[in-house]
Formats: C-alpha cells, structure tokens, sequence
C-alpha cells in the first residue's frame, strides 16, 4: 500500500511539472517573433525597384556587383536555362533572350533566406554572425576580419565583401525598420506585392495567409538550411 | 642560489607546478580579459544597438496621407498597393521636415516604361506598352494620371471584359487583327457571355488562309499544311494572342 502511494504521488509530481514546463515552452513560443518574407513569383515584374530601395535604405554601393537584395531572369529554353541578373546599371543592358527555343521566362526576387540553422554562422572563425532572437542573422562588423569564409559556405550567394569596410555585409530584413514596426525597404517599394513580409509566429498576417493559401517552396532545400524565405509558384528550374 | 624546488620531491615540484600554471590561466580569463572576449552577448547585443540605431531612409505611406489629398485619389484606382516611395524615393526626410527637403516626381517617360514596358518574362495580363510604337517621345502623364491610372479612353467591345488577353494581343504580331477575324460573336454573348460563348477556328484551313505555302498574303510565316502540324488545330500549339507566337 505504502509503494502504491508512493508512485502514485511520483507520477503526478511528474505529471504536473511536465505540464507547467509545456506551458512555458508554448508561450515563451507564442511570445517571440520569428520574421519570415513570402514571394510570389507569378507577380514579379522585375521592375528593379525593390533592389534600388534596399541600397538606397542600407547604403550598399552602388556598382553592379554588390547586392543584399537581387531579381534574376529565368529563360528556359528547351535545352538551357539563361540567369541574367536584370539590374538596370549593368551595362550592356541585360536584354531578354528571344532567340533559340524559348519555353518560358520569369523573374525570381532573391535575398538572404535567413536561414534557421545558417552555416555561415558556422564557419566565422571569429563569432562575428549569429542569429538574433527573431531568427534574423546579423554581421558584427566591429568583429568581422573580412576573411570570407561566410560568402563561400553561403549556398545562396546572399552575402559579398563589402569594398570599404572589408566586412562581410548582408541583408538584415531591414533590421532597423522592423524592429520600429516598419516594413523592410524591399517590401515597402514593391509595386505588385510580389515580396510579403510578416512574422511566422503569428496567428494572423498576410504572411500567414500567404502560407495558408498557397503551395511553398524554398532554395535548395537539400542543403537542410531551413530557409525563411518561402516561394510560391516557384518553377524547378530555380537554384 | 638555491632552487626552492629542489628540497621538493621531484614528484611534488611537478604537480605544483601544473597547479600554477593553470592558477595563472584561470585568474587571466576571470580578471584580466575584458569580458568583451569572454561574453559572445556582448557584442551580439552592441550589434544589434548599431543595427537598429541605422537612419530610416523610406517613410513608409502612413505619413503621406496626413498633408496629400493624392493618396485619396490613388486608394481607389490600380495604382492602389503601390507605396508613394516606390515612385517618389525615399521620403523620410520629407516627412520629418515637410517645407525643407522635397522628394523626386518622376515626369519622364523612361520611368513608367521600368514596369510598363513589354518584357516577355514579364506576368501575362500586366499592362505593358510597346514605347516604340505606343505614343513615343510623349511623356505618360500627359494622358495618363500616375495617381489614377486609367487609358485616356475606356475600353470598349471585347477588351472590356478580356483586358489580359486585349493587352497582351496589342503587342502582338497579330495586332491589327480585329478580335472578330478569327471569333464569331453572338449578340447574345454580350448579354449573357457564360451561356453563349465566342467561337474558336475550329479548321486548320481558317489559319492556313495566311500561313498556308501558297496563300497570296505575302510577308506572314509559312507552313506546308499537308505536312505540318497533324490532326491538331493551329492555336492548341500557337497561342496566337501571346507576341511570342511561333
């Protein structure tokens, strides 16, 4: 009888800080933000607006080489797939290609995925990129040696040298306006809504009705970077 | 001079001195680094002070709607979900300090043509001119109002309802065709358009009247409609709406 009681009590004891513990994971999750953007391919008119705003808004240098944010143009033909970064700076121009076996053409807004598990956060040697509670991943510039590493383990090419600082330099969603409750520059300008930004976490968003209503896809997936950065429509000829 | 460590067993004068030696490490980690080396929050939480105190350059629209009687306008018309800086740039500026910065309008042509312009890799349906051919060297807003976009006149007939299909045919080699040279409308279509429908070509011979080898229209592509193509009607393989046609 004595034993009885005993795990009795034990397993209740139990019971009850397993509870309370549930309790306190679910809503130290329901309490952070976890900032996602959602991009609609079948809306991008790859008008370049969004690039132009995010060097404008983070001082990225002007040249055509250093991007945060990029818009790319498939064309696929029926043996070769062309990707043209469309900026309007690049000299020549980077016409469509209508010659050959055209099957269809498109254009893909790109940026950084903000990866949940990011491996150029683990290779910095020296600890200068990490991830911000709100899942974004931010570069110490005051930390970072310029040694590269961060731009070649980043599967996405969202990351360059930045020519003045010699710091590796990235997007940040826009850090400083998301955090006083603004929309990320890229976001703001978008004439079509092709880029939704919001937080995953959250029960009601446009970003939540985007994931609700339509049928995701990320980057390379393979790569396990668990990207934030969801697409819809996207055709599998993207990389 | 004596070595102290030499009245120690040899054994002993070892141990002391790894116990040292790891003493003088600890006591270095725990009083002489600055925790700036130590303590990875520490600059996580400096960086993150940096990356929020960086200047806001793009106002966002909420402001704009307080002095400008534009966005009023703008909220009904197609040019609804574009942000006043996507044309105007970044504004912040402008709204802390109306009087004294003043944001950019664009009045050239060449501006409206970034989204405007025909770009096959551009959306189907998305309004898109020719520039060569559309008006050229007029500048857009002489006919159309940015903030209320609408062509100068409404559409009329088919265009009406089919705007995607409209637009996309305008820039086609197939524009000077009148939707009625290949459709047969019923009046009734115009009434009730589910249950009366526009007709297709349903012959091969209805497209070769141009394209056939031997039609007497000159300057059209050609094809031997003995041999090519099969059992299949001309537009299930050619979409002849789309400037791609081939």
């Amino acid at each position: 009888m004595q034993r009885r009681s005993f795990v009795l009590k034990l397993v209740s004891l139990l019971a009850a800080l397993g509870g309370s513990a549930a309790a306190g994971l679910r809503a130290a999750a329901s309490s952070v933000t976890r900032y996602g953007m959602g991009i609609q391919v079948d809306k991008c008119i790859g008008c370049g607006r969004c690039v132009e705003a995010c060097k404008e808004e983070n001082g990225v240098p002007p040249d055509p080489f250093y991007f945060r944010t990029w818009v790319e143009r498939y064309t696929i033909k029926k043996d070769d797939v062309i990707v043209q970064n469309i900026d309007p700076r690049i000299t020549p121009h980077q016409e469509p290609v209508t010659e050959g076996d055209v099957l269809r053409s498109f254009f893909v807004p790109k940026l950084c995925n903000q990866c949940d598990s990011p491996p150029c956060v683990q290779v910095c040697p020296v600890g200068a990129t990490f991830k911000t509670p709100e899942g974004i991943v931010l570069v110490d510039e005051k930390r970072c040696i310029g040694c590269r590493y961060c731009i070649q383990a980043c599967p996405y090419g969202a990351r360059y040298l930045h020519p003045v600082r010699m710091t590796a330099d990235k997007c940040t969603f826009c850090y400083h306006r998301v955090t006083k409750g603004l929309l990320p520059a890229c976001v703001e300008v978008c004439p079509t809504q092709a880029r939704i930004f919001g937080d995953l976490a959250s029960n009601a968003s446009p970003l939540t009705r985007f994931r609700r209503m339509n049928k995701l896809h990320v980057l390379k997936p393979h790569m396990n970077t668990e990207p934030k950065v969801f697409y819809s429509e996207l055709d599998g000829e993207v990389r | 001079m004596t070595n102290p460590f030499r009245k120690l067993p040899d054994a002993l004068a070892r141990v002391l001195f790894v116990f040292l030696l790891l003493a003088t490490v600890l006591l270095t980690v725990r009083f002489i680094l600055p925790p700036a080396v130590k303590d990875s929050s520490i600059h996580v939480k400096s960086t993150i002070e940096r990356e929020m105190a960086r200047p806001v350059h793009y106002a966002g629209s909420a402001p704009c709607a307080d002095c400008h009687e534009e966005y009023n306008l703008k909220k009904a018309g197609y040019h609804r979900n574009l942000s006043c800086e996507t044309c105007h740039g970044p504004a912040k500026n402008h709204a802390e300090n109306p009087t004294e910065t003043k944001p950019t309008a664009p009045r050239k042509r060449d501006f409206c043509t970034l989204c405007h312009q025909y770009d096959p890799s551009r959306p189907t349906g998305f309004p898109q001119i020719n520039p060569v051919a559309h008006n050229p060297l007029k500048p857009c807003i002489s006919c159309h109002n940015p903030h209320d976009p609408k062509p100068p006149t409404p559409p009329e007939e088919c265009a009406a309802c089919h705007a995607e299909i409209a637009r996309t045919k305008a820039v086609s080699p197939h524009v000077q065709l009148a939707c009625t040279t290949c459709h047969v409308v019923p009046d009734q279509h115009k009434i009730s358009p589910r249950d009366v429908a526009a007709s297709k070509p349903a012959e091969r011979e209805f497209c070769g009247k141009c394209h056939s080898k031997g039609s007497a229209v000159v300057g059209q592509p050609k094809v031997d409609m003995a041999t090519h193509g099969e059992k299949y009607l001309c537009w299930q393989c050619h979409y002849p709406h789309m400037p791609e046609v081939k």
